[in-house]
């Protein structure tokens, strides 16, 4: 009974904080200028995209080192359901989650099956030859790709709120909504299944629970999640191409993951800020540096690459490994 | 039946190099227990570095052990100053499991933004170091040509040096039992850490050469492995990742398959060819077509 | 002091304290018996005998020498060889190879085809089966293997570890036989991890209990046989 009252009060809690943020976002986002804006969107595009990573590896032991091709399921779904069948913005959105999710349904029953190397293996060929795909079938636009148009911001915000502004609505909604369902799932007991399978699969099967299916679910959802990021990405680009889906941005949202600390929900929001923050750093560094164009273009996957290292070799048993242990020794 | 011939040819000649990318993973994997992502971009830097010596000496030939060499040096390197560490700290935990691969990913960015900085993004090319032109016979000029014959004949020398090494050789056997059983090689009086690092050595310089031979029939830019990687990949798991000789076969499989359906089917189907191979022989075949009867759930 | 001697030596588990400020020595050219039942120990302080395993404090001396802390690919170096318990051989390496390893680290290679041999003249089987796969071999022809294998690594102190878990009695009769033979000529010194109490104190000179990482009794080999208390308590015969 306790444990139900807990429970509720959690849920509870949950149902208050989360208009809050989204209120204080609201407010924020009219105070600062249009380039913090469309970074807030960005922000929120890679939470999206990161929860989506935490809720595969974090919670049910999976990797995907190819959920950027993920997105770019979620992006072609969505812009191909614009374009071919004029479907309104809202339900391109659905297409998008939708679709990605079908395609990881069947990834996760390939995926449910392997561990560990095959699973890496596979979704980062994924990464590397799904987006190129779109350069031979011509429906898909080859290299130039499709223009992806959510619209103009509906008239009654007002004549000066931007399309900036505008897209960062969208992302933010849209990252509350994954946040609080994730939430949520992770509190069911489908959530308990995946911590159960993660920290010890026999185990797991031993208790009942039926690996194989478990897996395909986080897979899909997982996946599902990745291509509402992917739509909400070509959103804030107006653009769906085969280069906006690159491997670098597959390894760029485990980085934030791991960064995030895989177990942590509030944790994506830390990793997507710094995701967002280094080009930023790097354009700051370049300016003050100077270099030639060469160095500063590789700048920011260099960063990147040095956080996810050093991120794994500092704390290769996640963050919260060590939170844990500063918590113990200080008891 | 000329036309199947040439295709099979062709084929051979393209899974050579699927084949020594798979070396270059099996090699790792078998020491380490991580398949290593970053050999795509050990790889590039090998094959950037005898790019430099062929602009200054024009001679394909210094560059190429040169490339190996450097390639080696990179392997023993990255092992010494991470993969140690790594070995050494992961324990327990969500991400214990997957760090070394993340790891891994890490460091082929790392390579691969440094690569960028050095030579930038723009595609270069080799110069031929043998004909390109399909060799003839009579009035008949076959697809077959001199750099595929370079490319087959020197993946099958490096591959009988490989086997050479590790049947017959006092080190081969260190290798051996380092990977099967790391405890009782320590009780044998083996230098198991040394002993990794040798493999890593040599995986990189399969990587290297692999590189060196694929790239005078294509470009060069800081990515241009990735596809490499990904075809050397399937390769070792249709070997069943855990065998020298799996490695060599699955790449000649994969090569070959890719080829028939390129001539005979579609050109735009490479990748999607290559990628239903993989699902297929891990949902049917998970140990591989030739590989050892363990399971993938070591 | 030569000889092996280890003093008040704690090793533990996480948690778990597995071996409990334990003391004993083993002269040199001895044959001790570590006997003790199900989680006793004994194979905890073998693997910190030859360096896979970390003490938490005490001191072990291999001929006056301080050997915690060395690594065990230094310590086969300096003549201390551990045969782990039961799967001591690498079942994808043929017989051969496994042999090989014994001597893998060494120079002298005439002596290391010289020790093969003698190793092949104690366990014939061994001889008749050098290209097949170890994967194929019986139980106790493992443990021939393995115990060849360590042989040719030419030890001075020689851990064993249970080399008659699983065998037929009539094996074990000829593994314990092959162990004192070998003590004898080469002189060698021997710690012997047993559960299989009687054989095992029948051939050695000398006897250490341990029950739960700590030290019951230790003695020349033969009183602790007669010993009626102990018989009842922990040798169970
Ligand atoms: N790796 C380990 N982690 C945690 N506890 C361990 C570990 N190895 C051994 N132990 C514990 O240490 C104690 C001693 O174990 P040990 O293997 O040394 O016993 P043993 O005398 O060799 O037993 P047996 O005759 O069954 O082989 C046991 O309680 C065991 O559970
Ligand atoms: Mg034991």
């Amino acid at each position: 009974m306790r444990n139900l009252l807990g429970h509720s009060s959690r849920r509870f809690k949950a149902a208050i904080t989360f208009p809050l943020i989204g209120v204080a976002l609201f407010l924020i986002s009219n105070r600062v200028d249009e380039l913090r804006v469309y970074q807030g969107a960005n922000v929120a595009v890679y939470v999206v995209a990161i929860i989506s990573i935490i809720l595969l590896t974090g919670y049910s032991g999976q990797i995907s080192l190819g959920h950027g091709a993920l997105m770019a399921v979620g992006a072609y779904a969505a812009v191909l359901s614009q374009v071919y069948w004029h479907l309104p913005v809202i339900l391109t959105f659905v297409v998008a989650v939708l679709a990605a999710a079908g395609f990881g349904a069947i990834l996760g029953t390939a995926a449910g099956r392997l561990t560990g190397p095959y699973l890496a293996g596979t979704t980062l060929a994924l990464a590397v030859g799904l987006p190129s795909l779109a350069n031979q079938f011509g429906f898909l636009g080859g290299e130039q790709g499709l223009n992806y148009d959510v619209g103009l911001p509906p008239a009654w915000l007002g004549a000066d709120f931007t399309q900036y502004k505008w897209f960062f609505w969208i992302s933010a909604l849209a990252a509350l909504i994954v946040t609080w369902i994730s939430f949520n799932l992770l509190g069911s007991h489908y959530g308990r299944n995946w911590r159960a399978l993660r920290s010890n699969p026999t185990a797991a099967a031993l208790m009942g629970i039926h690996v194989g299916r478990s897996k395909v679910l986080a897979f899909t959802v997982s996946s599902g999640l990745a291509g509402l990021a992917g739509a909400l990405l070509a959103m804030t680009i107006s653009l769906v191409t085969p280069s906006a889906f690159p491997t670098s941005l597959s390894f760029s949202i485990v980085t934030g993951a791991v960064l995030a600390g895989v177990t942590l929900l509030t944790g994506s929001i830390v990793g997507a800020v710094v995701l967002v923050a280094i080009p930023e750093i790097t354009g700051a560094l370049a300016a003050h540096l100077g270099g030639s164009e060469k160095v500063t273009s590789n700048l920011p996957g260099l960063l990147t690459s040095v956080l996810l290292i050093v991120a794994v070799l500092l704390f290769p048993n996640g963050p919260q490994a060590i939170m844990k242990r500063t918590r113990k020794s200080s008891q | 039946m000329g036309r199947l011939l040439n295709t099979i040819l062709i084929g051979v000649s393209g899974g050579s190099i699927y084949s020594l990318m798979a070396l270059a993973l099996v090699l790792v994997w078998r020491s380490t227990r991580v398949v290593n992502f970053a050999q795509a971009g050990q790889a590039i830097l090998s094959t950037y570095i005898g790019y430099v010596v062929i602009t200054h000496t024009d001679n394909y030939w210094i560059a190429f052990p040169v490339a190996l060499v450097a390639g080696a040096l990179a392997g023993a390197l990255i092992d010494i100053l991470m993969v140690r560490t790594l070995m050494k700290r992961a324990h327990s935990g969500p991400v214990a499991g997957i760090a070394p691969v993340i790891a891994t990913l890490g460091l082929l960015g790392l390579i691969r933004a440094v690569v960028g900085m050095i030579w930038g993004g723009d595609l270069r090319q080799f110069k031929l170091p043998v004909s390109n032109h399909g060799f003839t016979f009579g009035h008949n000029t076959i697809p077959f040509a001199p750099i595929n014959l370079l490319i087959v004949v020197t993946t099958v020398v490096v591959m009988l040096i490989f086997s050479l090494i590790f049947q017959r050789t006092n080190l081969g056997l260190s290798l051996r039992a380092s990977a099967y059983q790391p405890e009782i090689a320590r009780l044998a009086g083996i230098r198991v850490d040394l002993t990794r690092t040798i493999g890593w050595a040599f995986a990189g310089a399969a990587g290297a050469v692999a590189g060196m031979l694929v790239t005078p029939t294509n470009y060069l830019s800081p990515n241009s492995l990735d596809l490499l990687l990904v075809s050397g990949f399937v390769a070792a798991v249709i070997g069943g990742l855990e065998s020298l000789v799996g490695a060599a076969v699955g790449g000649l499989i994969l090569g070959i398959s890719l080829a028939l359906v390129l001539e005979y089917v579609s050109s735009s189907l490479a990748f999607p060819v290559a990628f239903v191979v993989l699902i297929a022989v891990l949902l049917f075949k998970p140990s591989g077509l030739i590989g050892a009867k363990r399971t993938r759930h070591a | 002091m030569s000889g092996l001697v280890i003093s008040q030596l704690n090793i533990s588990h996480g948690a778990i304290r597995a071996v409990n400020d334990l003391s004993f020595t083993v002269q040199p050219g001895q044959l001790a018996a570590v006997i003790g039942s199900n989680g006793a120990g004994k194979t905890t302080l073998l693997r910190t005998l030859s360096g896979l395993k970390s003490a938490h404090s005490g001191s072990v001396e291999w001929n006056g020498e301080s050997i915690l802390r060395k690594k065990p690919e230094d310590l086969v170096r300096s003549g201390i060889v551990h045969v782990s318990d039961g799967k001591s051989v690498i079942p994808e390496l043929t017989v051969k190879e496994n042999l090989a390893l014994g001597g893998i680290w060494r120079k002298d290679k005439k002596d290391v085809a010289l020790a093969t041999e003698e190793a092949i003249d104690l366990f014939p089987r061994l001889g008749e089966r050098l290209q097949q796969s170890a994967d194929t071999l019986s139980g106790g022809e493992r443990q021939m293997l393995a115990i060849g294998r360590a042989l040719i690594a030419r030890p001075k102190l020689l851990l064993l570890d249970e080399p008659s878990l699983g065998l037929a009695p009539l094996v074990i009769d000829q593994i314990f036989q092959a162990i004192k033979s070998l003590r004898d000529r080469h002189n060698l010194t021997v710690v012997l991890v047993e559960q299989n109490a009687m054989g095992a104190l029948r051939i050695a000179d000398i006897g250490i209990i341990i029950n739960l990482g700590k030290l019951v009794a230790s003695g020349p080999a033969h009183e602790l046989i007669d010993n009626p208390s102990l018989r009842a308590a922990y040798l169970g015969y």
